[in-house]
């Protein structure tokens, strides 16, 4: 359920703090990841782990 | 014939025996299998559930893995948080039970629901006042977190780590792998603690109520859920730990990494179950008679006394004060009878607290003139809830044998030289043969 989006979606605490903790942990997720994914692509551009094996 | 694929330094068994191992726990899948279709296609009327047991032996079994499966948490929070060292030499193999755990409860849940098509309704149409939308929610953004920490576990296969993107990859998401152990701790103790507060908010249910600390926001059962996964989490991965060593016939992880391992775990059990105990006391004394029972009424006069005193007994005392003492007293931990029996006997009694929350909560009659009521699983159920043990150990198999599950196996199982052909007990000729037949023979594991 999104605000603005979601006809069901009341701004009270309930909503934020069920829904702000999901996105929280889902925020955290997504970024770390695309930090991992970004920052191995530019590893591999420069060769980095190529001399591994 | 697979050889190329094994980790280095390590010897697995033959493909025959492996391929056969696998037919065999197969079948037992496919019985599963063949029951969830039985379920989806049919619906829930395949199931011995009713108007009494909406909840039953499905989300028995989901809360046990899911407590069985805090494993994988509590000691990434102790390897990245805390900074307990040892534990990296099993945090992989942790993970993986936890991986088998959460993806199982979810597999669970998805029959559960009757309707799976319609799963991803409780994240749109969230209800925020159910404790089980909470559940959800957390249950699936820690299964993302687990898959994020198995994925390196994969890509560190001797042939994928090859691949410069992946051995990046990999090295990358070591790098950051705190914050995805921390988050994974934040969503399991709400998710944990979630899963318990379902039966402590049930006003209607004397036999599930309790207290709650902050007003009306979390029964004392949010916390000891939490506290009991902690606590006996790491009990089941010690245990499959030890039985892969048994079935294996090496060890795997040095005695240092299990004592400390199961040390931590007899502290976390011993206070929670005195926590317990002060929990069970008050709810005895003063929150159900405030109800009208008394504590007798939730133990007598069921029939057969499947639910009589001696379950409380067998949860508190025989589950929960032995085996923690079993774990904190060096000398008993570091006996092997007594380390087994302690962690086979924490991973019941947190069996056997989901079971009397779940199960026992909804068998105790509410009304003077209602009687017990008694509930047996149909075979379908009773498959389907074996279908992810069945599914849980292939991937373990499959995961043991491919990827370096093990950090300390190769150092604790050093492989021995071959043989010389010529004092091998063979025909003559028969390794000139091989080699003639193969143009070259096959790469042994130790060779590779």
């Amino acid at each position: 359920m999104l605000p603005f989006i979601s006809f069901e979606w009341v701004w009270d605490m309930g909503h934020l703090v069920f829904h702000g903790g999901l996105w929280y942990a889902l925020n955290i997720i997504g970024l770390a990841m695309t930090y991992c994914v970004l920052k191995t692509i530019y590893d591999t551009y420069k060769g980095k782990g190529a001399q591994h094996h | 014939m697979d050889s190329a694929l094994i980790p280095n330094g390590v010897k697995r068994c033959s493909m025959g025996k492996f391929l056969l191992w696998n037919s065999i726990i197969g079948l037992v899948l496919l019985w599963g299998v063949f029951a969830l279709l039985l379920c989806w296609i049919k619906g829930l009327n395949q199931t011995n559930m009713n108007n009494a047991y909406g909840f039953a032996l499905w989300i028995w079994a989901d809360l046990a893995v899911i407590a069985l499966g805090g494993g994988a948490f509590f000691t990434g929070f102790l390897r990245y948080i805390v900074g307990k060292e040892e534990l990296k030499n099993i945090i992989n193999y942790a993970v993986l039970i936890g991986f088998i755990c959460y993806s199982a409860a979810q597999l669970i849940l998805g029959i559960d629901i009757g309707q799976p098509l319609r799963g991803w309704f409780i994240f749109w149409h969230a209800n925020i006042h159910s404790m089980l939308t909470e559940v959800a929610f957390c249950l699936s953004c820690y299964f993302i977190v687990l898959c994020i920490e198995y994925i390196p576990l994969i890509l560190e296969n001797r042939q994928t780590d090859k691949v410069p993107f992946f051995h990046n990859l990999t090295h990358n998401m070591h790098e950051v792998m705190a914050i995805f152990a921390a988050t994974g701790a934040f969503l399991s103790f709400f998710h944990q603690g979630s899963l318990g507060g379902v039966s402590g908010v049930l006003f209607g249910r004397p036999f599930g109520f309790r207290e709650h600390i902050f007003g009306t926001i979390w029964p004392y059962t949010f916390f000891l859920f939490t506290w009991s996964a902690a606590a006996c989490g790491p009990c089941f991965t010690i245990l499959v730990t030890k039985i892969t060593e048994k079935i294996a016939g090496k060890k795997l992880v040095k005695d240092n990494v299990i004592d400390l391992l199961a040390k931590i775990s007899g502290w976390m059990i011993l206070t929670y179950i005195i926590a317990k105990t002060a929990d069970t006391l008050y709810w005895a004394f003063v929150t159900a008679p405030s109800t009208g029972f008394i504590l007798a009424k939730f133990y007598t006069e069921n029939p057969g006394s499947v639910y009589g005193y001696w379950i409380l007994f067998l949860e508190i005392v025989i589950c929960g004060f032995v085996p923690a003492l079993f774990l904190i007293v060096k000398k008993w931990r570091r006996t092997p009878v007594l380390l087994w029996t302690a962690i086979i006997l924490a991973v019941i009694g947190v069996s056997l607290n989901r079971w009397v929350l779940v199960l026992q909560v909804l068998a105790v009659p509410v009304m003077p003139f209602t009687d017990w009521n008694i509930y047996f699983p149909s075979w379908q159920e009773i498959a389907t809830t074996i279908l992810p043990v069945a599914y849980g150990i292939l991937l373990i198999m499959i995961s043991y044998r491919y990827l370096p599950i093990f950090p300390q196996e190769a150092e604790l199982n050093p492989i021995e030289p071959e043989p010389e052909p010529e004092q091998e007990a063979k025909p003559e000729g028969k390794a000139e043969e091989i080699k003639t037949k193969a143009g070259e023979p096959e790469l042994k594991p130790a060779e590779a």
